[in-house]
């Protein structure tokens, strides 16, 4: 198994931004649609290469969602791009009605996601598209977690046929994936062997996964660290495999506690191999202005709190808390 | 760098043009001093909208109180281009909303004045959150819709929109409506500074011709320089003047403006859409904004 180690640090959309011209080569129906944000969200690389492949389609991301379903049902690949708040959530309906119900082939890119936007403040924080997204039907829904993975899940969106959709941040992240470090759509990584618990996270929280992995084995707890960028399609067998090995799960991602990662993975062990989990999220908040990393120190988006959450969830697996057994049995006990 | 912001404020009233202009030198120089403190923000958009911010608040055109900015009799503002907030702030410091010494937490944790406006930070004066482009103008009709077919009070709505804003096809879903109901207490102001981030708005997306667009939406359109006093006066002065009438028409005031006006290096540069100046730059635009 690779080991991984922190190689640099490098925002996910240079990922993005530079999938982007390496798709515009392989394939000429690639085009590229502009939402007035283009050096921000990287897309402006693909604009200097391929000038009459892309469209600026000004501050109109409704519009440019549409648009994009029409250039997908006349054979093209379309990619728009913005930040996640404005191309995920203020285009919500034209995502699920002209690009999912019809099935086109439109890939749509969320840049400045989460909390670590940082001071431009909760507008542009968005933290809640992951679990809008991962409810459409046909959709695709990545969520890479540095530079190079930003890079590979780019060009196997644009690769696949069908709707999708990748989320990626402004700021620098750790860098540790490699070129050899496999990346398949609906599939889940193992970074870190253990079956104590499973810390299972996606996009910046991976690393941090890492570090509270690393924290907990000075405590002779080996944690399971799970990178999960493919949110839909989901990989039911590495998380259902992680919850009978270690019975007991943390879930982190920079996202709102509630139906992301987290409900994704609440989902497929409840109906499989029910096991405690604690959620490492947003707590139903909005973001506020600040400096990045302070603000992932205030919303509780560290390896502190995995650490913490990793301990408070094998206490309850070995408490054998009551939710966990059957109603039945529950009912012996209060005679 | 040092930067310290003077305790003057100004009380709104009818003013001439020269104090006005003092007034809005004031505001820009707030701008540039929060955002060097801030190292991010908009620098351009809130330097080329300080005169419309001047008269607006200080000038007499909105009725509001300062020390009771819940006041029910009050005029309402709606930033519709949210990411302009440091000239609200500064603006609104400077007619003694709050101390001005605040201005210097522009964008930090926990602030009242967020990187975009945020109501849940209960800064005195935030009408909305804003920051999402195209949405603060249709909060802007129904709060107009309230006073004028519910409450049947005189008060006035008005909202300041960019002109790449104008490219989001829900504006134009509110200046529909706002014809449709006869809002002449609805004054909708558009930044024309012909900057966005990209580049020029035709290039990016062309919305012009915006004054034929606002006349066939079914407002009363005024074409004014968003730096002449006298132009900017008499537009707000024909605004009120038609809503006394009760012309049962809304108004649109198209401010031509420069980005970054008053700063010599910024002007009518787009690149300075969305950038603080650094410390250098700031002293530079402190000595020029005089
Ligand atoms: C719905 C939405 N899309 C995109 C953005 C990102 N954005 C912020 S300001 C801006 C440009 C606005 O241009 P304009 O209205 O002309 O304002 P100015 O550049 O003059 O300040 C963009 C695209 C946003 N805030 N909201």
């Amino acid at each position: 198994m690779e080991e991984y180690t922190l190689l640099g640090s490098k925002p996910t959309r240079h990922g993005f931004g530079e999938a982007l011209v390496v798709l515009g080569e392989r394939n000429e129906n690639i085009v590229v649609l502009g939402g007035d944000i283009t050096g921000s969200v990287m897309t402006s690389l693909f604009k200097d290469k391929f000038p009459d492949r892309f469209f600026s389609i000004g501050i109109a991301e409704q519009n440019a969602t549409t648009i994009a379903a029409g250039l997908a049902l006349s054979g093209k690949v379309p990619f728009f791009a913005s930040y996640g708040a404005f191309c995920a959530l203020r285009n919500a309906d034209q995502i699920r009605i002209s690009c999912c119900y019809n099935e086109a082939n439109v890939k749509i890119g969320g840049g400045h996601a989460g909390i670590s936007v940082g001071p431009d403040g909760a507008t542009h924080q968005v933290l809640e598209e992951v679990a809008y997204l991962r409810t459409l039907p046909h959709m695709t829904m990545l969520v890479p977690c540095d530079y190079l993975e930003a890079k590979k899940a780019t060009i196997a969106m644009g690769e696949m046929v069908g709707p999708a959709y990748i989320r990626f941040g402004r700021s620098p992240v750790p860098l540790y994936t490699t070129e050899t470090t496999p990346f398949e759509i609906g599939k889940a990584l193992v970074l870190r062997e253990g079956n104590d618990v499973a810390l299972i996270a996606c996009g910046a929280l991976v690393w941090e996964a890492m570090l509270a992995a690393q924290e907990l084995a000075k405590k002779g707890i080996q944690a399971r660290v799970i990178n999960n960028p493919s949110i839909k399609p989901f990989d039911v067998e590495t998380t259902v495999t992680a919850a009978r090995d270690c019975g007991a799960i943390v879930t982190a991602e920079e996202h709102q506690v509630h139906g992301g990662l987290g409900g994704a993975v609440a989902e497929v062990t409840a109906k499989n191999s029910p096991v405690p989990i604690e959620f490492v999220g947003v707590k139903d908040s909005f973001g506020g202005s600040g400096d990045p990393d302070e603000l992932m120190i205030k919303f509780g988006l560290t390896w502190k709190e995995i650490y913490a959450s990793a301990l408070k969830a094998m206490e309850r697996r070995d408490k054998g808390s009551v939710g966990f057994r059957r109603v039945k049995d529950v009912e012996q006990y209060i005679g | 760098m040092n930067v310290e912001f003077s305790d003057i404020t100004f009380e709104n009233r009818r003013r001439t043009a020269q104090e006005l202009t003092e007034i809005a030198t004031e505001i820009r120089r707030d701008i540039m001093k929060m955002l060097v403190l801030a190292k991010s923000g908009h620098s351009g958009g809130p330097l080329g909208a300080s005169d419309i911010f001047a008269a607006l608040y200080m000038g007499g055109v909105m009725r509001h109180h300062k020390d009771n900015p819940h006041w029910s009799g009050r005029d309402r503002f709606v930033l519709s281009a949210g990411h302009m907030c440091p000239v609200q702030y500064a603006a609104m410091a400077n007619a003694g909303f709050f101390p001005k010494q605040e201005l210097s937490t522009l964008r930090q944790y926990n602030t009242r004045l967020q990187g975009h406006p945020g109501r849940d930070m209960g800064l005195p004066g935030i009408e909305t959150s804003s920051g999402s482009l195209g949405q603060g103008i249709s909060i802007a009709v129904g709060m107009a819709m309230s006073d004028k077919l519910l409450d049947k009070t005189d008060h006035r709505v008005f909202s300041l929109t960019g002109d790449g804003e104008l490219q989001e096809g829900s504006v134009w879903e509110a200046a529909m409506s706002a014809a449709h109901f006869g809002l002449d207490n609805f004054c909708w102001i558009i930044d024309n500074n012909d900057c966005q981030i990209d580049g020029r708005i035709r290039e990016v997306m062309n919305v012009y011709p915006i004054d034929k667009k606002c006349e066939a939406f079914g407002f009363e359109t005024i074409v004014i320089d968003g730096h002449n006093f006298e132009e900017i006066m008499g537009a707000f002065d024909k605004f009120i003047e038609n809503n006394q009438k009760g012309t049962g028409k809304p108004t649109a005031i198209i401010a031509k403006t420069y980005m970054g006006r008053g700063v010599s290096f910024m002007e009518d540069n787009f690149k300075w859409h969305g950038n603080p100046p650094n410390e250098q730059q700031a002293e530079q635009a402190l000595e020029e904004l005089v």
